[in-house]
């Protein structure tokens, strides 16, 4: 089966004719954004059709502001998502997430964390964090879902599931449905931290 | 069965299909995974080797004696293993020889942005350049029977793109190809002027030969959709443009050198005008027009960074895209940084306090030029730290090696910083070493290295021992000392300096991010604190100032107490 456009609809209710998903993740080097992209491209197998995930490995990684890229559809050429053309964006950072605002398409859809990382320009005095992003972001027109994934992480176990946490926020405006998910968690995710990430997941699901 | 795979792991899948016997590789992003991913196949043997020109030698030596060998490299490493392919080119195979290289267009974790498809053509290599997971897999395979059939090297062209996305592949079982019989040849393997002059003659008509074979390859696709734009594309480039231009005819070339002329001309006959889209250098372009077919490329496109599907749409359709949504003030940048508990951090706090020079060399520690230490004058290429140093002293004199020092890790030590070291003796240089000894290789993801004392498959091996090491060149002053007891690190950084003769710091601590640094536990400041900012000064991005002074962030610490040791006030204690 190949996502259907009620499905599409659903998460990105201006774009019903589309075909092809494109989700962001956006975040800073070392918060997991390429598990979170590999669960939502083993999520985007299950449906049957076409998936490119692009990945950053690397310099960046190192504390550096990172993005992933998942498309999924009939059929996928460019693992790339350019500008106005994400249907998602999946932030695990407020600045990051004020950083890719351009990437997103009308009407597209914005999960953010409302964790804060300081850039080193912020530590060493040389820049200023933004005040008030999400409010700044629902002034554009932006549609935003936030959620302290931190906090629910720290509910599931362990910090480092922020990642799960987050998939989980995004899972309940598709319509993948949460079996399917959690199927895809299943299929990405060590055996031994499972139990951690399916229980993020669910707090997250629940948020 | 179908796998959702990196253009890297589908590398790996192909050699083990190809039934490949041998790997030999030194790390660079984004080339790296290829070898991590062989290395978890038992029917193939893999090593990380101490460089690139080592890994290609080994690798020529594997297939020479019969097997398939393959070895993967950045596109910065094939500058290092140059020596050995324009010379294997003229000796051909007897197993199998494949050499992967990985651009990086773009430069997301690289000092350059060469393009390496100009090897291809200088060596007279064939090279193959696939445009996805499922062609990594193929090409690599295809690559293999090419280089036995031609009896050459030949040479798997990847982007980070394509090395770093994922799509599907399709699994298949590995072909167990036999090892071939060895027989001494001096004629063909032993490459002394009165048998290179053949052989180059031999080259010479292999390339004709391959460029027959390619224009026949299905190596290459001709997509014929509307006649009025034709586009001529490789590798990601393609996938770009199938994205903008979807109705345009496509000639997809797979096989990039040599180039397939007949297919070429053929396209040319049938399109009104032709695109060449093709990141980096104008190397497709060049030669269509040096056989005399008029093309579009470089000027409308850019010779500078990555390609898009937005740019192909604006140059070749002239589609503007809708203005993007903005913010309406700056968003602070946010480049990469040395690590919380990064075992660097500690020696350029000092380095900078004392105001040295400082020549840098490639590794995690490059972020040592970063703000707030900015630590690091010069930077070249791996290896390039010492000799850097040396050649001050040489055009400023001895006064100068006084107040200078070269830095570089454990695995760029061994890469090319040995024979530095050893120019610095043998000439009279005083130059002081730097090595920072975190006990793996960072920067490209945590592989061990000959200094770690553990191999590709972390088995215990003998470990090269850097003291020793030091000794045996000549160099009689070397100490090893922690970088996160800085005040004895600066007592022997000074002392070092002031003496003029070699010498070398091994500055000892693990990496924060491997089991070996066992840190534990947290550290908070307390009330003692004066708000003096010293602990800012160390550029830890786990130490943030906030309107109560600084403080440490919950997620992002790791306890590897250095801070402590800045605080005059003892007021960082552990939680
Ligand atoms: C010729 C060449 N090969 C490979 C690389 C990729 N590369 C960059 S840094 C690095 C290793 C650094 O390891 P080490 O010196 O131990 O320092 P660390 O990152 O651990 O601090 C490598 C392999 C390169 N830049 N140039």
């Amino acid at each position: 089966m190949f996502v259907n456009s009620a499905q599409l609809s659903a998460l990105n209710p201006c774009r019903k004719d589309c075909d092809i998903m494109n989700i962001m993740i956006v975040g800073v080097g070392g918060q997991g954004t390429l598990l979170a992209s590999r669960i939502i491209g083993a999520a985007a197998i299950n449906l049957g059709g076409d998936v490119k995930l692009s990945e950053v490995h690397g310099m960046s990684q190192r504390g550096g502001s990172v993005v992933t890229y998942v498309r999924y559809g009939e059929k996928i050429a460019s693992p790339i998502i350019g500008e106005g053309e994400a249907d998602v964006i999946l932030a695990f950072e407020q600045l990051e997430a004020y950083r890719y605002i351009s990437y997103l398409k009308k009407g597209g859809k914005y999960i953010v964390n409302t964790q804060k990382t300081n850039p080193m320009p912020v530590i060493t005095g040389a820049a200023k964090y933004p005040e008030d992003i999400l409010g700044k972001m629902e002034k554009m027109g932006i549609s935003v879902t936030s959620c302290d994934a931190l906090a629910l992480a720290k509910e599931a176990g362990n910090i480092k599931s922020v990642n799960v946490v987050l998939i989980g926020v995004m899972a309940k405006h598709t319509n993948i449905s949460k079996e399917e998910w959690e199927e895809a968690i299943k299929q990405t995710v060590p055996e031994k931290f499972l139990e951690v990430n399916l229980k993020a997941f669910r707090l997250g699901y629940d948020a | 069965m179908k796998k959702l795979m990196l253009g890297n792991e589908a590398i790996a899948r192909g050699a083990y299909e190809a039934g490949v016997h041998v790997v030999s590789s030194y790390p660079g992003t984004p080339s790296t995974e290829i070898t991590e991913f062989i290395s978890k196949y038992d029917e193939i043997y893999s090593e990380w080797a101490p460089n690139e020109k080592v890994a290609v030698e080994t690798a020529i030596g594997a297939a020479t004696g019969g097997g398939r060998a393959l070895s993967a490299m950045k596109h910065v490493g094939l500058n290092v293993a140059a020596d050995p392919l324009f010379t294997v080119s003229y000796i051909g195979v007897n197993g199998g020889l494949v050499l992967v290289v990985a651009d990086d267009p773009g430069m997301h974790s690289s000092q350059n942005e060469q393009d390496s498809r100009n090897y291809a053509i200088a060596a007279k290599v064939p090279m193959l350049e696939p445009a996805d997971s499922a062609e990594c897999k193929e090409f690599t395979k295809k690559a293999f029977e090419i280089s036995e059939q031609f009896d050459t090297p030949v040479i798997l062209r990847v982007t980070t793109r394509v090395a770093h996305s994922q799509s599907m592949v399709e699994l298949e079982d590995r072909k167990e190809v036999p090892v071939k019989d060895y027989t001494k040849n001096i004629a063909k393997n032993v490459m002394i002027p009165a048998n290179a002059r053949p052989k180059h003659v031999m080259v010479e008509e292999r390339t004709k030969a391959l460029t027959e074979y390619n224009s026949a390859s299905d190596l290459n696709k001709m997509e014929i959709n509307d006649t009025k734009i034709g586009i001529i594309a490789a590798g990601i480039s393609y996938q770009y443009a199938k994205e903008a231009c979807p109705d345009a005819s496509i000639l997809k070339i797979g096989m990039i050198n040599p180039m397939p002329e007949k297919l070429i001309r053929e396209f040319a006959e049938k399109v009104d005008k032709i695109y060449v889209v093709e990141q980096l250098d104008p190397v497709i372009e060049n030669y269509c027009r040096s056989i005399g077919i008029d093309v579009i490329g470089k000027e409308i496109f850019t010779l500078i960074g990555e390609y898009s599907t937005e740019l192909l749409k604006e140059k070749i359709l002239g589609e503007k895209p809708a203005e993007p949504m903005k913010a309406s003030e700056p968003i602070p940048v946010r480049p990469a940084v040395m690590c919380p508990g990064c075992s660097h951090r500690g020696v350029f706090y000092v380095l900078s306090k004392l105001k040295l020079n400082v020549t840098g060399d490639i590794g995690c520690y490059s972020l040592g030029c970063a703000k707030p230490l900015e630590s690091i004058d010069t930077i070249v290429c791996m290896g390039g730290s010492i000799t850097a140093a040396h050649g001050m002293e040489k055009a400023r004199g001895k006064d100068f090696a006084r107040k200078t020092v070269a830095v570089l890790g454990d695995s760029t030590f061994v890469h090319s910083g040995i024979t530095g070291l050893i120019d610095v003796v043998y000439n009279k240089g005083t130059t002081t070493t730097i090595i920072l000894d975190n006990s793996i290789t960072g920067m490209t993801g945590h592989q061990q290295n000959p200094a770690t004392g553990f191999t590709i498959k972390n088995e215990p091996t003998r470990q090269v021992d850097l003291e020793m090491l030091a000794h045996a060149v000549g160099v009689d002053r070397v100490v090893i000392a922690d970088p996160f007891d800085v005040d004895n690190f600066e007592k022997v950084v000074k002392e070092e300096i002031a003496a003029e003769e070699p010498s070398v710091i091994i500055a000892q601590r693990p990496c924060a991010l491997i089991k070996k640094a066992g840190y534990t536990g947290r550290y908070v400041i307390n009330d003692k604190c004066k708000n003096c900012k010293m602990c800012m000064k160390l550029g830890c991005p786990a130490i943030s100032l906030t309107e109560n002074g600084p403080k440490i962030d919950e997620t992002l610490y790791v306890g590897c107490g250095l801070c402590p040791n800045v605080c005059k006030f003892g007021a960082i204690e552990r939680a």
